[in-house]
């Protein structure tokens, strides 16, 4: 589902000089449909690097990151866009959203982007945010004043709204309390069954142990000094 | 947006665009293709060519070369440069939308709030009063403007609500293409935000084209799929919103991002 080869990457800062770093040579992995692998290595071994890659709002300088049929490193912007619509999901880390609008709208949107009915759409963002522990009172505010615990579970029900083939999941469990980590572990492990191939980061070490079915360390992928 | 992708012909297409004044640049050689449902931001510096650029897009401005591709309902892709004036005028007020920064641009303020939406349906024909006030008011509230304004000047507004009935009024007709103008520029932080909300909501709900010129890179962020950057009257990169603005491979680019507190 997920296949990525020989890809490489750097980064060119006009600002300093024309300085360029490459952070990326030759990384090559696939993950399979109801597959879920880890992505590790030290802190700035090119983790979050590779995710965004393959989410598209990294560029890559040469080789391919095939998701379903589209290559992301070659593909146009719309292309990408359709992509992210129906085929591959992201939970980041970081909740982005428009403000005034209410949390069980904002975890209902990617369904309401691929057409699905306001009511049936809402209803499963109410069975996330309540499995997930968003007390009901919250849903008609907008998330942007939650705690950032609570703006994370928001970010995960969103993220796991519809059943995308293909996620990528940014530390997932991170700042969860058990009883979420435990649904959220929940959540992935559906997910998996169903057929989604994952790419997840994983801090938290019991968590990969349980939902990862193989880790990838990408210090193989770092370019090595010239 | 919901409709981005379903047709594989382009709604609008631009090759080659360029306006100067005398040896001024006011921008050179723009092109791009937008798609059925797409949003398109353009930013830059004061001076870039942001706004040359889109009052080109929409006939405000003639340019001195290129083609602007409309696909039209009637007659499938026409260079808009070479229709006829009158021809050019219909579209504006049927398919084509204009959003202006200052509301006064685009209202008529001695005119009611209701006679600023019917006015735009009776441009395309409508005669029925009831039914025009009918519509009026259906606009007003989706703009969330209660209804017992409809009947009040919009000099009587605040700045957000004048923005909003520009909405109403460009959008009543269901044009299929939106030009927008520093939507949200000149109003409060929690006025912008009602009005994005808006915005991202219609645009969904109407499977609309856009293309919005700012200079806040949070607002492309939340509202556009598509980035175009431009300095100096170039394009200097164009792309996906969020690899834009993550992954800017451009200098320019690189300082506008790394410009600004947060996006």
């Amino acid at each position: 589902m997920i296949r990525v080869e020989n890809l490489h990457k750097s980064f060119t800062l006009h600002n300093q000089g024309g300085a360029v770093i490459p952070v990326m040579a030759g990384a090559s992995f696939s993950v399979a449909p109801g597959e879920c692998v880890a992505l590790i290595g030290s802190s700035g071994a090119g983790k979050s690097t590779l995710m965004r890659m393959i989410w598209g709002n990294y560029l890559a300088a040469s080789g391919h990151i095939l998701v379903g049929d589209t290559d992301v490193a070659a593909a146009e912007p719309r292309e990408i866009l359709v992509l992210r619509r129906a085929t591959l999901g992201y939970v980041s880390q970081f909740l982005r959203v428009v403000p005034r609008v209410p949390t069980i709208d904002v975890v209902a949107e990617p369904l309401r982007v691929l057409g699905v009915p306001a009511e049936l759409a809402r209803a499963r963002a109410a069975d996330l945010l309540t499995r997930l522990r968003i007390p009901e009172r919250l849903w008609a505010l907008s998330p942007t004043t939650f705690s950032g615990g609570e703006q994370q579970r928001v970010n995960i029900a969103r993220g796991f709204a519809h059943a995308y083939p293909a996620m990528l999941l940014d530390e997932p469990t991170a700042s969860l309390d058990a009883a979420n980590r435990e649904t959220v572990l929940g959540l992935i492990e559906e997910a998996k069954a169903r057929g989604a191939a994952i790419v997840g980061i994983f801090h938290d070490e019991a968590a990969r142990a349980r939902v990862a079915d193989r880790e990838i360390d990408v210090a193989a992928f770092t370019p090595r000094p010239a | 947006m919901m409709m981005a992708t379903g047709s594989a012909a382009p709604l609008f297409s631009v090759r080659g665009l360029t306006k100067r004044y005398g040896a001024r640049i006011g921008c050179a050689d723009v092109g791009f293709d937008l798609f059925p449902g797409e949003v398109m931001g353009i930013v830059g510096e004061s001076g870039s060519g942001k706004s040359t650029l889109l009052n080109c897009l929409a006939g405000h401005l003639v340019p001195d070369a290129g083609k602007v591709i409309f696909d039209t309902r009637t007659d499938g892709p026409r260079d808009t440069l070479t229709m006829s004036e009158p021809e050019r005028r219909m579209l504006a007020r049927t398919d084509w939308a204009f959003v202006h920064q200052n509301p006064r641009d685009g209202l008529r303020m001695g005119v009611s709030a209701g006679g600023n939406v019917g006015e735009r349906l009776m441009a395309v024909g409508a005669r029925n009063y009831g039914a025009i006030r009918a519509t009026a008011l259906d606009w007003l509230g989706r703009v969330e403007i209660a209804a017992d304004r409809i009947d009040d000047r919009p000099s009587g507004f605040s700045g957000g609500m004048q923005q909003r009935l520009q909405i109403a009024r460009n959008l009543v007709t269901g044009p299929r293409l939106v030009f927008m103008d520093e939507p949200t520029g000149g109003l409060d932080v929690s006025v912008q935000a009602r009005l994005l909300d808006l915005l991202r909501g219609l645009v969904r709900e109407m499977g609309l084209s856009a293309i919005i010129v700012t200079h806040d890179l949070a607002v492309v962020r939340l509202l556009a799929d598509r980035l175009m950057v431009m300095k100096g009257g170039h394009v200097v990169e164009q792309g996906l919103t969020d690899q834009v603005l993550d992954d800017p491979q451009h200098a320019y680019t690189q300082l506008l991002v790394s410009s600004v507190l947060q996006v």
